[in-house]
């Protein structure tokens, strides 16, 4: 069953609602295998910084064009923030947003007597304040570990703020300590819109697809184009105002099964906007699976055959002429769950051999239940196993000694930070930002010349190779990836 | 402490835990977060491009979840500082604890005790971000490494053994975007006046063995306004050791003369045997080159026919706004208005920062505000105008306010979007030419292209 419940101010964590774990060590088959029956999480002996539910539930709401952020905790929780300003401004022209405003971040700066005399009247007075300084058409309270732990009522403060300024006043729980997964924090982001921003269909319409999605170029225009449908993209780039609309789209696809789950199936289940029963569309079959399952559900089949024929027609040869000049090539995969799934899928359609993958955590189901969301199964059914496959959390050490021990041809990244990490090894390595790069038949053209492009240019990695510094001992380095995950798990 | 409590848009500093940025510089150094899981990537992402040799993701963190938080955390500590040593090779590690593990109340230093019974360089420090900001958790966490570290090694660096050595207390590392380029200048300005200079952070400073000879130094210097003050009374009252005060970084040649000037003078009336005469060709030479390019460019800043700015706006720490200001008046001709002093400077040091700032010029008054709710600063000046060509000194977040006001803009405090910063000094005489060259550079940019957008 279903855990959305919009009844409550906070949404239930990933570990507990659809089974989420950060720690495994063995290969992809196994795992979707154990997914559908009992996963068990590994935890580890050591550890390294990871990154928290904040920033998630930031950048779901930053970029949404009209709206203000409060981060309540002291200033050190809203540090970093100001890239999804950088990040707004930068790729507005992607998406139709000609002229970026400056993003409005705020912190209640909590002191210390704050924390024992509680922080809420300071909350309420700063919704005050950001409302008038701002104007903005929501305002999003982010809660902390300290706001978390003192226990202020933020879900009251914002209710009765929202009554005097007249404004939706959104409190998203995202304290870092509340979860190990912090894609959490999409889901906090998007249950709090969920119950306060998008409102119930009057109509529905079958020219609206929901994406949701982060700040990607605009491929869904042109893909929807001839479904005689439009995107609606979730929630980079929105408005309030699209945002309430939501409800009234057809369908709903995600750019990502993980990013989007929750929002997803609380689409269908409150909404009634259907999800769509596809991951999305990386690697041949898989595209065309989506698009026909697109067709499908708007009563267009035979258009999703007409542009899976276009798409083939101009597209096969070129990914054919990739296939030939990548083969024998082997790769290694780190990024988040699902699109690390992708970039898997990518390396199997162009013959490029996924030695394994470093991915940040692992949902065992998504919130829709639906197995055809599930791009890890999908992965392995459509091109095979892959070996030394780590749910690392993110933990640079295990990523490290991974690399050190398989030495790929080249590394595909989605994080910052880790491509360094095949670079000190003089590794070629490729990180790309914009998450729709890869869909579709042209992501599969564009990533294999971007590929070969990085493994052609190898000049830097390998003369930073000679110098680089590695902190990490030598001991570590040759002991086995998964030595400081405790056993006991299902895991082999 | 700061006294600044209400709300804050576009924060140019962070908490306390920030202060994780003065260990990274420390060659070797590592910090072990005692906190949340999201604090050691709100602090990566904050400085950017900063994580030295074991900061950022590689730094070990206890990642607080809900059962350290109901339980307490000391044990999962115990169990990471352990496997730190398998992991990483590092010479020295500071414990720091986040706001989960201040309000549980878990004892680090005890912990850390434990390892360090072991014969194991550790440090802890308890910096939850509710407590302090960065600028003060600088001194807190330089502190606790002299009080848990460097006075292991007293007994082999005896207290001022080394009259003509100095300790240097001035960029906060990281927090200064020129911190690295400015220590390395203030190291040879120093050794060129006749003085042996521990910098204790980046690469010219030799590590923790140097940290463990700060006992040796005969006096210590502070470049600052007010941050850093709390370790040069420490350190005067630990060993001794008096301090000479600048107030500012000193930028251009007025104020680099007279910061050696100063620093000779208080050397001297220590006893330092320094060549007098050498230390003034030292600095006569420096201040001949200086002036070599400011004679040339006079010229082209009185004669450039298609407008430079006039007047500037700084939003930026104490040290650098009273510095920039001065600096631009009088080694530049660009006159200084609204001045915003972002850092939270505490109450007490406002009279002494506002006197400064009105010595600057007996002709003006320069209106100065302690603003470190930047957002706010922001929308005062987009209240104020002045006729002619304006300049905007400050964070990324201000070149939106530049082009709002179509002034010229460079970026010189954090946050950092639209700069990087690797070795560049702004102190000093070669750091003076440098903030020119980097002003009328982005002048220049503007010129010959389509409209300025």
């Amino acid at each position: 069953m279903s855990k959305v419940n919009l009844a409550l101010p906070s949404v239930q964590i990933r570990e507990i609602r659809i089974n989420s774990i950060t720690g495994y060590y063995g290969d992809a088959e196994s795992l979707v295998a154990e997914s559908s029956c009992g996963l068990k999480d590994r935890n580890r002996s050591f550890s390294q910084c990871l990154g928290c539910s904040i920033t998630k539930a930031a950048c779901m709401t930053i970029l949404i064009q009209d709206g203000a952020v409060i981060t309540h905790g002291p200033i050190g929780c809203s540090s970093c923030l100001t890239e999804y300003a950088f990040t707004y401004k930068v790729n507005g022209g992607e998406r139709g947003v000609e002229h970026p405003t400056q993003r409005k971040i705020f912190s209640t700066n909590l002191q210390e007597r704050d924390t024992v005399y509680g922080g809420a009247q300071k909350l309420s007075h700063a919704i005050r304040e950001v409302y008038e300084r701002t104007h903005a058409n929501a305002i999003f309270v982010l809660t902390t570990c300290a706001a978390g732990i003192i226990g202020d009522d933020v879900e009251s403060v914002c209710n009765e703020a929202e009554e005097e300024i007249g404004v939706p006043v959104v409190a998203i729980f995202c304290e870092g300590f509340k979860s190990k997964i912090w894609t959490t924090g999409f889901d906090a982001a998007y249950h709090g819109i969920a119950r306060k921003l998008i409102a119930p269909a009057e109509r529905r319409r079958e020219d609206m697809i929901n994406v949701i999605n982060f700040w990607g170029s605009d491929m869904f225009s042109e893909w929807f184009a001839p479904f005689g449908a439009k995107p609606n993209y979730i929630t980079p780039y929105s408005t309030t105002n699209t945002l309430r609309h939501s409800s009234e789209a057809a369908l709903t696809v995600q750019a990502c099964s993980t990013l989007g789950s929750y929002l997803g199936a609380a689409l269908e289940q409150e909404f009634g906007v259907p999800e769509l029963p596809s991951a999305p569309p990386y690697g041949i079959e898989q595209t065309d699976r989506w698009f026909r399952a697109i067709g499908k559900a708007l009563g267009k089949e035979e258009i999703a055959e007409r542009v899976i024929a276009e798409k083939r027609k101009e597209y096969l040869p070129k990914i054919e002429a990739l296939r030939e000049k990548l083969a024998g090539k082997t790769a290694y995969v780190t990024a988040g769950a699902a699109h690390g799934h992708a970039l898997l899928d990518i390396l199997g359609e162009l013959g490029i051999e996924a030695r394994g993958a470093s991915i940040f955590h692992h949902d065992a189901k998504f919130d829709s239940e639906r197995p055809e969301n599930d791009q890890l199964a999908q992965r392995v059914r459509d091109y095979g196993n892959v070996q030394n496959f780590n749910v690392c959390n993110k933990q640079e050490f295990e990523l490290d000694n991974a690399l050190h021990r398989i030495r790929p041809d080249v590394l595909l990244a989605r994080h910052g930070g880790m491509t360094t990490w095949g670079a000190k090894f003089g590794i070629p390595s490729l990180l790309i930002g914009d998450e729709h790069y890869g869909m579709g038949y042209e992501g599969i053209v564009k990533y294999g010349e971007r590929i070969l492009e990085v493994m052609e240019n190898d000049e830097f990695v390998k003369n930073l190779e000679k110098h680089a510094v590695n902190p990490y001992t030598r001991w570590w380095l040759e002991q086995e990836p998964d030595y400081f995950l405790q056993k006991g798990g299902a895991g082999k | 402490m700061s006294n600044f409590t209400g709300i804050i848009e576009q924060e140019r500093y962070t908490c306390a835990i920030g202060a994780l940025q003065t260990v990274v510089a420390i060659p070797k150094a590592v910090p072990i977060l005692h906190s949340g899981p999201g604090c050691g990537e709100m602090i990566a992402g904050f400085f950017e491009r900063s994580t030295g040799y074991a900061g950022g993701s590689t730094s070990p963190c206890t990642n607080f979840s809900e059962k350290e938080v109901v339980f307490g955390g000391i044990d999962r500590l115990r169990q990471i500082v352990k496997n730190t040593y398998r992991v990483l090779d590092t010479d020295l590690q500071v414990i720091m604890s986040g706001c989960t593990g201040g309000i549980v109340g878990d004892d680090i230093e005890s912990l850390a005790q434990e390892f360090a019974d072991e014969g194991k360089p550790i440090v802890a420090v308890d910096t939850p971000g509710f407590k302090a900001n960065n600028l003060e958790g600088h001194s807190i966490v330089v502190n606790a490494i002299i009080d848990q570290y460097v006075s292991l090694f007293e007994e082999e660096n005896e207290s001022r053994s080394e009259i003509g050595t100095v300790n240097l207390l001035a960029s906060i590392p990281y927090q200064d975007p020129f911190w690295k380029g400015n220590l390395r200048e203030y190291k040879r300005l120093l050794e060129g006046i006749g003085l042996k200079v521990n910098v204790l952070f980046g690469p010219e400073s030799g590590g923790v063995t140097e940290w463990q000879r700060i006992p040796r130094a005969g006096f210590n210097i502070l470049i600052s306004p007010w941050y850093g003050k709390p370790i040069a009374d420490h350190l005067k009252v630990k060993y001794g050791q008096p301090y000479v005060w600048f107030h500012r970084p000193p930028i251009g040649a007025n104020q680099t003369e007279e910061f050696l000037n100063q620093v000779l003078e208080f050397a001297l009336n220590q006893g330092v045997q320094i060549n007098v005469d050498a230390a003034a060709a030292f600095i006569q030479h420096e201040s001949d080159s200086y002036y070599e390019e400011i004679d040339s460019l006079a010229s082209f800043l009185l004669e450039f026919r298609y407008g430079l700015p006039n007047h500037v706006h700084i939003l930026h720490d104490a040290g650098y706004t009273a510095s920039l200001a001065r600096f631009l008046l009088h080694e530049v001709g660009i006159v200084p208005k609204e001045l915003f002093i972002t850092d939270n400077t505490p109450d007490r040091f406002h009279a002494e920062i506002r006197a400064d700032i009105a010595s600057i010029s007996e002709k003006r008054d320069i209106p100065v505000f302690f603003e470190p709710d930047a957002g706010k600063a922001q929308d005062m000046l987009r209240g104020i105008n002045h006729s002619g060509r304006g300049l905007i000194i400050g964070a990324g977040w201000d070149r939106d306010l530049a082009q709002e006001k179509g002034c010229d803009f460079l970026s010189a405090a954090l946050s950092s979007s639209y700069r990087l910063h690797l070795t560049t000094n702004y102190v000093g005489f070669t750091g003076g030419l440098r903030v020119i060259e980097d002003i009328y550079n982005g002048v220049l940019s503007t010129y010959g292209q389509e409209a300025r957008s």
